[in-house]
């Protein structure tokens, strides 16, 4: 800047006067950023919804050799401040086994959550983002996949003789264990 | 740690700058009048962080402005004080400026060679002035919105460019989405970084000229550390205080019910600050407008802005310092007057207390299980029985009937009733007073109508007085009975106590002993009947079909009274006939035991 008089030197007697100063301005500089970081902070409290079964399919629907289908999972999504229902909010890969038993899977694959892909030609699931297959139990086909589990299979409840009920969830991808989200 | 600080300190000249920055001379030592400034910079720090923080959770959007807000204020966790630091401190912004601002004229501090530090000091106010006006829109609520309206129109009576401006504003002919976009835009983005680059030029001017002492100075020259900074901190400690103070006070800042350019808001006003505007456009007849909204507020900015040349004179100062005072004088005044105005004004109050039983109400809602639906919050208040009906009914229903003696809201309609009081329809206490032969054909029940003559009347006070006590025990039996057809939420329980009471009056209504069914048909009872269907009377279904068309022959038929058929004549809509008709029965959402909230 330009010359000004030669400022003159601190006062080193007026420590009081200092220390008010540097600890007022220290709780007038985090008030903002703590009433800020307690809403930033706030989805870390938020707890998913716990997921009842949700009707999926009737079982009539389903191929009788065993086949997957895929099918949506209609339910009510509730996204921060909006509540609605009946809406797709994932969807499941439905088999027919022996009888009335039926198996679900998450179609999200484990490794890093893109939607796997049934292919009838070599009768296996595949991700398409990076390669891991599975076999129709959900098993890792190839030892090369990236996924590091299986694909994870729903609890599923045939009710009323042919509606098809599965109890959905997500699960933590990249990780061994399956850890609901 | 040393190594450290002399490594960046050579690279950056950071030790040099905190020297100068805390070393800065202070003619005639620390004085607590020189605080104004360093309290404005700590409230617009203060702005930029909740700010920020803010828009981490807000939705520009006419179907998430609204919802996105109360999700922050309800929901979030210290979201109230969140928003509540941000709405209070831009309070104590606009009063530090004033305060800051007169400071500067008094203590001459504008004079030549600051008059950029003035001019750009005068930037400043009108930005921070900017900031609040599109912030008031943000929440998206009535107030806001309507506020929004009334500024935007005047934008509009700017000659040559006021139309093509106010459409840009507003992003098209309609407010909506891209009003809130543009809105936030500015808020967020634009106007911020105006005030940051003025702040830079402000403060770099204030430092190449230095401080202006206040004369006589009492003490030797200091350095700005730390005299002058502890009383900085102190107060802005004090504005901090006051702040916290409002905060906790209102519960965060204030959120009225959601946007809804179909709904009249007869309660919209600027915020305080700006009241004195609202009130000088009252003085300015049809075309004339311009004159109080842009000539004199222009003028007066002008004449401010000359003030650095007006000093010069022999009198310039005083004539500036007399000059701010009246025009300070002359604001609160208006303010006062806006306040005062309204303070007298009984529909204003109505309004405000509507006002705020919408935005109460609405919050309830928002809460319930079913939530807030992806076409907005103010879907819940337009589908709201308890909000709606007294509405509905004040305009349709009040011109001959009554409730509870009021127009449904709790004003009087102009004419006197001439039909029934509608408080508690079907329910046991309305039947039993419909069947009273000292009421009957009193102004409560069929007093102003035709039907004072007609023989319903003639039958309870013909019939009914000659009753013996077991035929009033019947009749007794009978109104439970029918009161139970209309299924009221407000007698469930009593009800189902009384299910074996409820059949037997059920059979006594179909059989020949009372007579009803003489006029009346009842679950298959009473052929050849004229006059209303009691099978399912005062239910959803048996109200909405008769508001819809009373001269249906379900109901009245010819004999029709004066009531129009809202529905059938296309006069209501079906969900507002369903709204009055639920509201009439006392049926809607009550939070009682599905406590809502965060899933």
């Amino acid at each position: 800047m330009d010359s000004s008089p030669l400022p003159p030197q601190p006062d080193r007697r007026n420590f009081l006067t200092k220390a008010s100063a540097v600890v007022i301005g220290a709780a007038l500089a985090l008030v903002a950023p703590v009433a800020g970081l307690m809403v930033f902070l706030d989805p870390l409290r938020r707890q998913t919804a716990a997921g009842g079964a949700v009707l999926v399919a009737s079982l009539d629907s389903l191929a009788e050799n065993g086949e997957p289908q895929k099918f949506s999972v209609l339910a009510t999504r509730i996204d921060a401040w909006n509540t609605t229902p009946n809406v797709p909010v994932g969807a499941v890969y439905l088999q027919r086994l022996t009888g009335r038993q039926v198996r679900a899977f998450n179609v999200v694959c484990p490794h890093a959550g893109c939607f796997v892909d049934f292919r009838e030609a070599n009768n296996c699931f595949h991700c398409p983002c990076h390669n891991s297959s599975f076999s129709l139990d959900g098993k890792v086909l190839d030892p090369k996949s990236p996924s590091p589990r299986g694909l994870d299979d729903l609890l599923v409840e045939v009710r009323n003789g042919t509606e098809i009920w599965v109890h959905f969830k997500n699960f933590r991808a990249g990780e061994k264990a399956r850890i609901p989200v | 740690m040393k190594a450290l600080l002399d490594w960046l300190d050579h690279r950056t000249g950071g030790k040099k700058l905190l020297h100068e920055a805390l070393f800065e001379n202070v003619p005639g030592g620390a004085r607590w009048r020189y605080v104004w400034g360093s309290t404005l910079t700590f409230c617009f720090s203060l702005q930029v962080i909740t700010g920020l923080f803010l828009w981490l959770a807000y939705s520009p959007g006419s179907q998430t402005a609204w919802e996105s807000v109360y999700f922050i204020q309800h929901e979030m966790w210290g979201g109230w004080f969140l928003r509540g630091l941000h709405h209070f401190t831009a309070h104590a912004m606009t009063v530090l400026l004033v305060l800051h601002l007169m400071q500067v004229v008094i203590d001459g501090a504008y004079k030549a060679p600051r008059e950029m530090n003035f001019w750009s000091g005068l930037v400043l106010l009108l930005l921070v002035l900017a900031l609040s006006l599109t912030g008031y829109l943000l929440p998206w609520d009535q107030k806001g919105f309507w506020a929004t309206r009334v500024a935007t129109s005047i934008a509009a009576i700017t000659p040559v460019i006021g139309p093509a401006l106010q459409k840009l504003v507003v992003g098209g002919s309609e407010y909506g989405h891209h009003t809130l976009t543009r809105f936030f835009a500015l808020h967020a983005g634009v106007i911020p970084g105006a005030i940051i680059a003025c702040i830079v030029a402000h403060i770099y001017l204030f430092r190449r000229h230095g401080l202006t002492p206040k004369e006589p100075r009492k003490n030797p020259d200091a350095a700005f550390w730390p005299d002058q900074v502890f009383r900085d901190a102190v107060a802005c400690l004090a504005v901090l205080v006051v702040i916290l103070f409002f905060i906790v006070r209102y519960h965060g800042a204030d959120l009225g019910a959601p946007a809804d350019p179909a709904e009249q808001f007869p309660a919209a006003r600027p915020e305080w600050y700006f009241l004195f505007l609202f009130q000088l456009l009252k003085y300015f007849p049809g075309g004339t407008e311009i004159i109080g909204a842009m000539i004199i507020p222009t003028l007066l900015m002008l004449v401010l802005a000359a003030m650095p040349f007006v000093g010069r004179w022999q009198l310039g100062h005083r004539f500036n310092v007399g000059f701010l005072w009246v025009l300070l004088g002359g604001i609160g005044w208006l303010t006062y007057l806006a306040v005062n105005e309204d303070r007298q004004r009984p529909e204003y109050l109505l309004a405000v207390q509507t006002a705020d039983r919408d935005a109460a109400r609405v919050i309830v809602l928002a809460q319930s299980p079913t939530g807030i639906p992806a076409t907005g919050a103010v879907t819940l208040l337009r589908q709201d029985a308890w909000t709606q009906g007294p509405k509905i009914f004040g305009q349709i229903c009040s011109t001959c009937h009554r409730f509870d003696g009021h127009n449904g809201s709790g004003g009087q309609p102009k004419d006197p009733i001439s039909a029934s009081d509608l408080k508690g329809f079907a329910s046991r206490e309305w039947l039993a007073g419909l069947l009273d032969p000292e009421r009957i054909a009193g102004p409560h029940y069929f007093g102003g109508t035709k039907f004072k003559e007609g023989k319903m009347v003639k039958f309870v006070q013909e019939e009914v007085t000659g009753f013996s006590a077991p035929q009033k025990a019947d009749l007794q039996k009978a109104i439970v009975a029918l009161s139970a057809e209309a299924a009221l939420t407000a007698q469930r329980h009593l009800d189902q106590r009384d299910a074996v009471i409820i059949a037997e009056g059920r059979k006594l209504l179909g059989g020949e002993a009372l007579g009803c069914v003489e006029c009346h048909k009842f679950h298959g009872a009473g052929e050849d009947a004229t006059g209303p269907d009691l099978t399912g009377f005062g239910s959803r279904e048996w109200l909405i079909a008769l508001i819809s068309d009373p001269a249906e022959e379900r109901f009245f038929g010819k004999r029709n009274d004066r009531m129009p058929a809202f529905g059938a004549a296309k006069m209501r809509t079906a969900l507002e006939i369903s709204l009055v008709a639920d509201w009439l029965r006392g049926d809607w959402y009550e939070p009682t035991r599905a406590k809502g909230g965060a899933p």
